[in-house]
């Protein structure tokens, strides 16, 4: 059993938002001061404990207070109600060059940084042909940091991050840096971080990044705790927070009253059905290699003229593994109107094993979407264990060849 | 064999848990503070020298300047008031000050010590916003790195009073240096007190900092830099006036360094037992400068949601 590094017990954070802030303003409303203030919860009763050694990603949508847990774990918030305690020593990349001062050069920089960050001067000696090894910008590190392309700055940034020796890393979207091999090395790096040991907390927006990284997330609402979890269930939570948010949005889109906005058309996706040729059950088991159709039934309730009807193949994680649309597939619809069913016929799928799920779509000629359904019907595929991945492919070992 | 894991796993189970961020406790948190700012006095000397090398990086006379304004300012008075106001010693005004120009570059070199750390202080926290909103670091690093590079122009200012003293043939020798230490210790307790409580007021009323030049201003002409004690004396010597005049720290440090420094006021007014009221002053300036860190620790736990 690994030791917890992090308790956060109970904890709330409440921002108060002011409306002024020069002090003839505050002399002028002193006595009415509480009408120009507002509470705002950021945090609500948010309990959690991270053992050493766990990845654990903060999710959740813009404002709802991911990144403010961050800064409390970091210390740089002090919450209103409630603790966070720690174990061991910590570093927080909460934004990358934050101690950069544009005036000092590269070298400079990196010693201060280094130093903000909790090394000691001599450790810095120790890593610093590492880090400017890291950050592949030798030829500039005696150059003022204004001059560099924000692409050099943040390498260097990042390089001087991950050299120092945290038990405990706090990282706040700042992973997606530098070109392609730059992030993965980054990337690299973090793994590193993990095998030996240190826990790392992060907040993105890129859940492709918690499903590969963290053996955790918890996902956040408006301040509260919604899951916390293994990231498959977690996102999942996660996703369907999305789709009632986007449901909303439509909903008051097409809202009468709201007369500004371009009316949509009243259209919906009233079923999708998931047909295999040898399975009855709704949600069917199928071997790689079999064929699937996709019935899907649109519902007009006005005509729709120029239109295209799509469909999705999604994994657990929400990564859509395959799509396609009447357009894609070069088939004009005849104008929409009243209740139809359409099928879709998928021949031999090559799917990797797992779950999936299906999504449909109706969009207008122009490409705006009006209708979706984004868990529509769900099938599972059941390979022979042989391979790993989104694909199936029939693979076999060749053995050693001659050149 | 164990992993590094395993090892770190063993070694942070070992380790108490800690409140992130500051520590809470009024007398405690003196020592916990003090604790935390010595752990980081590298980063500290680091800030003092980006402060130092950033101010006058591109230009071309660089350091020069920081010294420009003190010299353009003793030019100034020494024209204005000790030529055409007369207030220095010459034949024809034998009741002026000797030495004019040594007497006046002594205070202005004070003066601008401490409304160097005043001022620099009082913006810190408000400048440093970035970093106090991304990282965990004792804010207090940002106002004491100001009197860094603050006390760095000061000691170049001081050689060259020094350098001048020797020049006009007034070196100061022997016992005098003792009002030195005392004088500076004030100095340097007094203004980091104000600075580090008007840094952490700023941050939640950032009218301070256009107040704290105006009252700098006031300041400056209520101590003795450009005019001499005496002066003040004739006028209100016995009243409530002349107590609170020498009440006031400035005052009192600006006349300990005159009696190191202007050796040609050797046979000149000052008030009585000026070593004894400067030992006071800098007992209660270090009570000031721990009232204002606490306070400063109080007000610091909101910087990061303020700024």
């Amino acid at each position: 059993m690994s030791p917890s590094v992090i308790e956060i017990h109970d904890v709330s954070k409440r921002f108060v938002i002011r409306k002024e802030k020069s002090l003839k303003e505050r002399l002028v409303n002193f006595g009415r001061s509480n009408l120009h203030k507002e509470d705002f919860w950021a945090l609500r009763n948010v309990d959690a404990t991270i053992e050493s050694g766990s990845t654990v990603g903060l999710i959740g949508a813009n404002g709802s207070g991911k990144s403010t847990l961050l800064k409390m774990i970091g210390g740089i918030l002090q919450p209103t109600s409630g603790s966070v305690q720690l174990r061991g020593r910590l570093a927080a990349l909460l934004e990358l060059g934050a101690g950069f001062h544009p005036d000092l050069t590269g070298r400079e920089n990196v010693y201060l940084n280094a130093s903000i960050l909790g090394l000691t001067r001599r450790q810095t000696d120790k890593y610093f042909d590492a880090i400017v090894d890291f950050s592949g910008i030798e030829q500039f590190i005696d150059t003022q940091v204004k001059f560099y392309s924000s692409g050099m700055y943040v390498r260097l940034a990042f390089a001087v991050a991950v050299h120092v020796d945290p038990d405990i890393l706090l990282v706040d979207e700042v992973l997606a840096v530098g070109d392609e091999p730059f992030q993965r090395k980054c990337m690299d790096r973090i793994r590193g971080f993990q095998q030996e040991g240190r826990t790392i907390v992060l907040v993105t927006h890129s859940l492709d990044q918690v499903a590969d990284l963290c053996d955790r997330a918890i996902v956040l609402e408006h301040g509260r705790v919604l899951a916390d979890d293994v990231p498959r269930d977690a996102l999942r939570v996660l996703r369907a927070d999305f789709e009632t948010t986007r449901q909303k949005e439509v909903e008051q889109a097409t809202d009468p009253s709201g007369t500004d906005r371009p009316k949509r058309p009243n259209v919906s996706i009233a079923g999708v059905r998931v047909i295999a040729d040898d399975d009855p059950a709704e949600q069917p088991t199928i071997a790689p290699t079999d064929s699937l159709t996709i019935e899907v039934v649109v519902d007009a309730g006005e005509r729709l003229e120029d239109w295209i009807l799509g469909i999705g193949i999604d994994n657990p994680l929400g990564v859509v593994v395959y799509g396609t649309n009447t357009r894609l597939l070069g088939t004009p619809l005849p104008p929409l109107d009243g209740s139809i069913r359409y099928a879709f016929r998928l021949p031999a799928i090559h799917l990797g094993e797992g779950e999936y799920t299906i999504h449909a779509s109706v969009a207008t000629g122009s490409g705006q979407e009006v209708a979706r359904l984004p868990i529509g019907g769900r099938f599972m595929i059941r390979a022979d264990g042989r391979s790993q991945g989104y694909l199936f492919v029939p693979a076999e070992f060749r053995g050693e060849v001659d050149s | 064999m164990t992993t590094t894991s395993e090892t770190r796993a063993a070694r942070l189970e070992d380790e108490p848990l800690r409140l992130a961020g500051p520590r809470p406790g009024f007398a405690r948190g003196t020592l916990l503070s003090i604790r935390d700012i010595y752990a980081h006095r590298e980063l500290l000397g680091l800030l003092v020298r980006r402060e130092i090398r950033a101010k006058y990086k591109d230009s071309t006379l660089g350091f020069f300047w920081s010294l420009a304004k003190p010299l353009a300012m003793l030019l100034v008075y020494y024209i204005a008031i000790g030529k055409f106001l007369g207030a220095e010693a010459s034949p024809r005004n034998p009741g002026g000050i000797p030495q004019f120009a040594i007497f006046i570059f002594t205070g202005l070199t004070a003066w601008q010590l401490f409304s160097d750390i005043v001022i620099g202080s009082t913006g810190s926290i408000v400048a440093n916003a970035g970093l106090i909103k991304k990282v965990y670091l004792p804010r207090e690093v940002f106002p004491l790195s100001v009197l860094g590079s603050s006390l760095f122009n000061f000691t170049i200012q001081l050689s060259i009073l020094v350098g001048a003293t020797a020049v006009v043939g007034g070196f100061p020798l022997g016992g005098r240096w003792l009002y030195f230490p005392l004088a500076l210790g004030v100095l340097i307790i007094f203004a980091t007190a104000v600075g580090m409580f008007l840094a952490a007021v700023n941050v939640y009323l950032r009218d301070i900092q256009y107040l704290v030049e105006i009252l700098l201003m006031v300041l400056f002409w209520a101590s003795p830099i450009v005019y001499s004690w005496a002066l003040v004396h004739d006028r209100v010597a016995g009243t409530l006036f002349e107590q609170l005049y020498l009440l006031n720290p400035m005052t009192q440090v600006i006349i300990g360094f005159q009696n190191v420094f202007w050796v040609a006021g050797d046979g000149q007014l000052v008030p009585e037992h000026m070593g004894r009221s400067l030992a006071i002053t800098l007992g209660v300036s270090v009570c000031l400068l721990w009232l204002s860190q606490r306070t400063f620790a109080r007000l610091q736990s909101n910087f990061a949601q303020e700024l």
